[in-house]
């Protein structure tokens, strides 16, 4: 863990080369390689599309686009990875691609766990895995419905926590904390604010 | 006036039979009032047992111990709005109560409470009873049809199929009980509901004893299939509120919802009478034949007396672990003066139960015989009555399609077994 | 389900109810709406039924949405942590367990032994008051009346030593980001043990009531099978997960606080259904109390809080960290940018996985089945829509 710093995938300010620590305390951590014989196989199959990490001991995957759902059909298929624990995302405005979508997997015959995770830009929509695990039905609605992030190929992809007429996607960075959808508000509840 | 009365007691036929038209009449109003205090006094006992069961207390306010809450709920649902669905058939909204409550009480006419305590004994008695109380199913569609509502509907085709399906075994029970009345010198049995009751008396046991275990099985196929009957737990599909279907009486608001379970409890008074009569003895005390000796008799005769003041004594218990509060001073003096009640009504059968041991045909002799009579009867269907209730709080309830396959596949060929046995063991023994 | 695309203003049933399914089959559409005695909160079901038979469900759920996870990037960690037990408001203890633990798996620090095994027991507590719960509101749905007052007079004595502890019986917020803030109170110890001699009797008499209940077994046997394939493609977890036979419990598989301290066993059903799903929760029962028991006799001494700084300020990064709940696996994804407040916390909520689950094991069953596996899938909507 306490080897040469990289640059992390999260576009935080660059952090600063930590000194080699023997106690992972006295510097924060920073995520390093992961190195395995399944990460080996990938990186020589998908070069430099594909990234290996761990940080703080959960390793993940940082990956392009072009590589979904290839690389995650060829994690169940090959490496076992047939449970999908969750689907979500993040938002960064201010990058260029500006959502983390993020895929965490867990294998129960090696009882590992990973996470797989890329970025794309708003407006670009993101091929869905519903056929490769079922539960990613209700988890890629759920990231839908907080994000506007489009699914490719999902059989109902529509709002599930929110209401159907709702416009706006809360758990965007540009949504304010206060805000809410005061026309559905007004038309359906009859107030004027939720507030 | 009094050698009118007197003559009347002295009777040993039913006033049907005898043909007077005015004694039938005032047993008609007594059985009225006798069912309402019953049903009252099942509502109450219901929701308390219910509660002891759930480790709750039920009704404590209205009323000392709840007692007057029943009266409270008959109030409320008399002065509720009387709401009928604009879509309802209208006449037919208003007259499906009617029908399930003269189906539930029309049966009344043939239960024996003793000897010659009865409206009218029938010589088709059981086959009256069994007849009459059917048409209940039919008070049950037509509530389901006149509310045009699918939910209702549904709930009441359901409620009906229930009741039709376990008729058949409940039917088949009954024709074996009837066949252990032919066991006698003659070789014909009888239908009448007081007859069979004295073919017991003359056969020396109870038909639940008879050729055992045969009599015991028709007897447990028809308890099961009288629950049935009246839609209770666990058969209460039809009307269980954590169901889709909210059953037959969903339309229904205040009085006449009230009708309803009015039916309700009526019929599965009526059918654990059934019971009672065909296999438990009817108005017989226990060993009638066994323990004759005279004292035995006033022993037995004291027993309605002794009831009562065991009552009494709760009640007065009740009144003394009060807290003497000034709040509870009402429930206090409440529950006092129905404790005196009771401990007056007890005192009363006691002094008749003690007159009557010494001469035989006085009034006070016919008294205590008819108060037997009529005390041993009540007795064994109040058993039958906290059954209902007991099955209510424990057992989760049949899906509906279990229920059927239950009536027809699992009831329906064991009392056809029995039916058959009991006719071969009668014949074999006869 | 291939429904046409959703414009965002029509209400499902609508379009379902104006395709005329009445003209060309024999379908109908049944709502169980959002206020129904049976469905454990709002959560509205619509019923697609051949007659009785059911062909598919769609759950709307979203009733209870409150935006938690918005919330908690405009929180500071710390101030997060009230938050997290009103998901799971009947588990409270471990969301907060999971949350806490997942802070401080990304300070890199480790609450001590003494708080690590005040933690476990008191969340094997709650998983016996939940499990508790759901016992009585299942066999109500089911028709039994009484086991629920007996399970919520018994659960109350649970809810005495959380009361007596944090102060609070339901939303406990027991836990601090490092450690506990309480200190066990005097006769902790005395309370816990009492407890256990007084359910364990209990649990025998719920199961006197129902397991061999021939009412309760044609209810629940065959009723909402779910194969272990299906089960792990659809990401339930819980014990739902080990009644279709696979043997997974995340405090043996990757263990956090202390459990890797004790020894306790994983039931795991056969078939799937129902009546396994009783089974199984019953049986966790029983563990749950020989953990406590094993827990109650060895709390270590020592401090109950780690050197956590005043502010938390976790490094920049990203951890998921994830816990057995009640309910199924209950997993925390935060992403730090380095100040007070998560950039984004998600919570992994077992039940609204769960929940998918529904419409597969409800395929071909009949209508008075459904409210049965919807209350064996225990759901709490709180955690469904967060």
């Amino acid at each position: 863990m306490a080897e040469e710093v990289k640059t992390p995938a999260p576009p935080a300010q660059p952090v600063a080369p930590a000194k080699p620590a023997a106690a992972a305390t006295s510097a924060s951590p920073v995520p390093v390689p992961w190195i395995s014989p399944m990460v080996e196989k990938y990186k020589s199959q998908y070069g430099s599309a594909l990234e290996a990490l761990t940080y703080l001991g959960q390793n993940y995957l940082s990956v392009d686009r072009s590589l979904i759902p290839d690389i995650l059909r060829l994690l169940r298929d090959g490496e076992q990875f047939d449970y999908c624990v969750d689907v979500t995302a993040v938002h960064y405005p201010k990058r260029e691609k500006q959502f983390d979508v993020i895929w965490i997997l867990y294998s129960f015959s090696r009882n590992e766990r990973m996470r797989v995770k890329t970025q794309i830009a708003d407006g670009a929509s993101i091929p869905s895995c519903v056929s490769i695990w079922a539960t990613a039905n209700w988890l890629e609605r759920e990231v839908y419905d907080m994000f506007g992030i489009q699914f490719e190929g999902h059989p109902d992809l529509k709002r599930i926590l929110l209401p159907d007429g709702w416009k706006g996607h809360p758990l965007r960075k540009d949504y304010d904390i206060l805000q809410q959808d005061k026309e559905w508000v007004q038309i359906n509840l009859g107030i004027e604010s939720g507030q | 006036m009094l050698n009118f009365v007197m003559s009347y007691l002295g009777s040993t036929v039913t006033p049907g039979q005898a043909g007077n038209q005015f004694w039938a009449l005032i047993y008609v109003l007594i059985i009225f009032a006798g069912v309402s205090v019953a049903v009252v006094a099942m509502n109450w006992i219901e929701r308390k047992a219910l509660a002891h069961f759930q480790i709750r207390l039920g009704p404590m306010r209205v009323g000392p111990h709840g007692l007057l809450q029943p009266i409270a709920d008959a109030l409320k649902l008399m002065l509720k709005e009387d709401i009928i669905p604009a879509e309802a058939d209208q006449f037919v909204f208003w007259v499906a109560p009617l029908i399930g409550l003269l189906a539930a009480f029309a049966v009344y006419t043939v239960i024996p409470f003793g000897p010659s305590q009865a409206v009218s004994d029938m010589n088709i008695g059981i086959l009256f009873m069994l007849g009459v109380s059917s048409l209940g199913a039919l008070g049950i569609v037509v509530a389901g049809w006149a509310s045009n509502s699918h939910y209702p509907l549904i709930g009441a085709l359901r409620s009906t199929a229930q009741m039709v399906s376990y008729e058949v075994a409940m039917g088949l029970a009954v024709v074996s009980a009837v066949l252990m009345t032919s066991l006698n010198s003659t070789g014909t049995g009888t239908l009448s509901m007081i007859g069979i009751v004295q073919a017991q008396q003359q056969q020396g046991i109870w038909f639940i004893f008879k050729f055992f275990p045969l009599g015991l099985l028709a007897f447990v196929i028809f308890a099961i299939a009288m629950i049935a009957e009246t839609n209770r737990a666990p058969f209460d599909m039809a009307e269980a509120e954590s169901e889709l279907t909210a059953g037959y009486h969903t339309e229904y608001s205040g009085l006449r919802w009230s009708l309803f379970m009015l039916a309700e409890y009526a019929a599965m008074i009526a059918v654990s009478s059934i019971a009672v009569t065909l296999w438990l003895g009817g108005w017989m005390r226990p060993f009638p034949n066994l323990l004759q000796a005279p004292a035995w008799q006033f022993t037995f005769s004291l027993f309605p007396g002794l009831t009562f003041l065991g009552l009494a004594a709760i009640a007065g218990f009740g009144t003394a672990r009060m807290p003497a509060h000034s709040f509870f001073r009402i429930q206090r003096i409440g529950l006092g003066v129905f404790a005196s009640l009771l401990g007056s009504i007890a005192l009363l059968l006691l002094l008749i139960a003690v007159a009557g041991r010494s001469a035989d045909t006085s009034i006070a002799a016919r008294f205590s015989e008819g108060i037997d009579y009529v005390y041993w009867f009540v007795l064994k269907v109040a058993i039958f009555m906290y059954l209902f209730i007991w099955y209510r709080a424990t057992w989760p309830r049949y899906r509906f399609d279990q229920l059927m396959r239950v009536g027809w596949k699992v009831l329906l060929p064991i009392s056809l077994g029995v039916l058959i046995a009991t006719a071969i063991v009668g014949v074999i023994i006869s | 389900m291939n429904a046409p695309t959703n414009d965002g203003t029509q209400d499902v049933s609508k379009r379902w109810l104006s395709e005329k399914p009445y003209l060309d089959s024999n379908e109908l559409i049944i709502n169980m709406g959002p206020q129904h005695p049976a469905t454990h909160g709002v959560l509205r079901v619509i019923l697609k039924l051949d007659g009785e038979r059911v062909l598919g469900t769609e759950c709307v759920i979203g009733y209870l949405h409150r935006g938690v996870e918005k919330i908690a990037e405009n929180r500071t960690y710390a101030m997060f942590n009230p938050y997290v037990d009103r998901m799971d408001y009947v588990a409270a203890v471990s969301n907060g367990l999971g949350y806490c633990e997942a802070v401080e798996k990304l300070l890199n620090v480790e609450a001590p032994p003494r708080a690590k095994y005040i933690r476990v027991i008191l969340t094997e507590l709650n998983r016996i008051a939940s499990h508790q719960l759901w016992l009585g509101t299942h066999a109500l749905d089911i028709g039994a009346m009484t086991p629920l007052f007996y399970t919520f007079r018994d659960r109350e004595e649970i809810l005495k030593i959380f009361e007596r502890y944090c102060g609070a019986r339901l939303t406990t917020h027991a836990f601090r980001i490092g450690g506990c803030q309480y200190e066990t109170y005097a006769g902790f110890e005395k309370d816990v043990k009492k407890f256990l001699t007084f359910v364990a009797p209990k649990i025998d008499e719920y199961e006197a009531l129902l397991t061999t209940n021939r009412i309760w077994m044609e209810r629940t046997k065959n009723v909402g099978v779910i194969s272990a394939a299906d089960a792990i493609a659809l990401g339930v977890t819980g014990p739902v997960l080990r009644a279709s036979g696979v043997k997974w419990d995340l405090r043996k598989a990757q263990p956090y606080a202390a459990y890797s301290d004790f020894d306790f066993e994983i039931p795991v059903g056969t078939k799937g259904d129902t009546y396994d799903r009783y089974l199984v929760r019953m049986a966790e029962m029983r563990q749950s109390l020989g953990i406590i028991e094993q827990a109650v006799n060895v709390i270590p001494e020592g401090p109950i809080m780690a050197k956590v700084p005043k502010v938390i300020k976790p490094p920049v990064g990203e951890i998921y960290h994830s816990i057995e709940a009640p309910k199924g696996e209950l997993g925390y994804f935060i992403v730090s940018d380095g100040s007070t407040q998560p950039y984004r916390l998600r919570v992994r909520p077992p039940s609204f996985v769960n929940l998918q689950a529904l419409d597969i094991m409800v395929r071909g069953l009949l209508v008075a089945d459904v409210v049965a596996v919807i209350g064996t899938i225990d759901i709490v909507l709180g955690e469904v829509d967060r």
